[in-house]
């Protein structure tokens, strides 16, 4: 059941992405850095944690879990350390989508040769 | 501004509808890969609901590095627009693809000074908003701690 509430919640929020290229007629930057300004707010009002609960990887796989996992790190740490927490606890949680960006990167970049 | 009106005369309509199902369907299906790695890593390996989207990602992202390297990450986000470019996978292409494209200039030069060129906003406007979200909610836990 999760596959399916995974397909329809992350699909919706392409379509999202797809009405703010399409209407809106943003460029592909000011699109994706909206999505994840919406997760990191919607993280703040405490509404993401449901729908990854509800929907897995619908919700943790779009750019919009990037802002959620941000704020996630900063408050944990927040709470352990108070206010400079904030900013040190960053990317504590989510560490892994930026290093697997820059570990793969470099390692295309090593091994593949630009086409056309 | 009348340039720009007439730049809207003569722009192709853009078949919305289309684009959107499309999306609709190539971000579900990206999304549905993700679960069935989040199943495989929670079933197989001790991570939890909560924990399991770091490793997830990373798969994601290494899968992306080699559609990218072979070149079929084009093809696939030339049909489906938003579909590819909001899933996780596209943050990884717009890295990877600055890295590879970048690659003649040198390492330090060309990947280096290149590699965030398109998803540095992404990491920028994440990071600063996330900072205020939660600078802001850290205060209201002191006041609502202190009264």
């Amino acid at each position: 059941m999760v596959f399916l509430w995974a397909f329809i919640v992350g699909g919706l929020i392409c379509v999202i992405g797809q009405l703010l290229l399409d209407v809106a007629k943003l460029t592909p930057g000011h699109t994706l850095s909206m999505l994840v300004v919406a997760g990191a707010i919607l993280d703040g009002f405490g509404l993401y944690e449901p729908l990854i609960d509800f929907a897995g990887a619908g919700a943790t796989v779009p750019i919009t879990s990037f802002g959620n996992s941000l704020v996630h790190g900063a408050l944990a740490e927040a709470e352990k350390h108070g206010i400079i927490g904030v900013v040190t606890g960053m990317f504590e949680v989510t560490s892994s989508g930026i290093s697997a960006a820059i570990i793969f990167g470099m390692i295309g970049a090593i091994f593949f040769k630009a086409k056309g | 501004m009348k340039y720009k009106d007439y730049e809207k005369t003569i722009e192709p309509k853009r078949p919305l509808l289309k684009n959107c199902i499309k999306a609709f369907l190539v971000g579900g299906f990206i999304c549905v890969i993700g679960q069935a790695i989040s199943t495989f890593y929670m079933y197989f390996f001790s991570f939890t609901e909560q924990t399991v989207g770091n490793p997830t990602v990373a798969t994601l992202i290494f899968i992306t590095m080699l559609l990218t390297g072979f070149g079929y990450y084009d093809r696939i986000a030339q049909f489906a627009g938003a579909g590819t470019a909001v899933p996780v996978t596209g943050f990884g292409n717009a890295v990877i693809s600055a890295a590879i494209e970048h690659r003649t200039e040198g390492f330090v030069q060309g990947v280096g000074g290149n590699m965030f060129k398109l998803a540095g906003s992404v990491i920028l406007f994440g990071v600063f908003s996330a900072f205020i979200v939660a600078l802001i909610k850290t205060i209201f836990s002191y006041i609502g701690g202190a009264s």
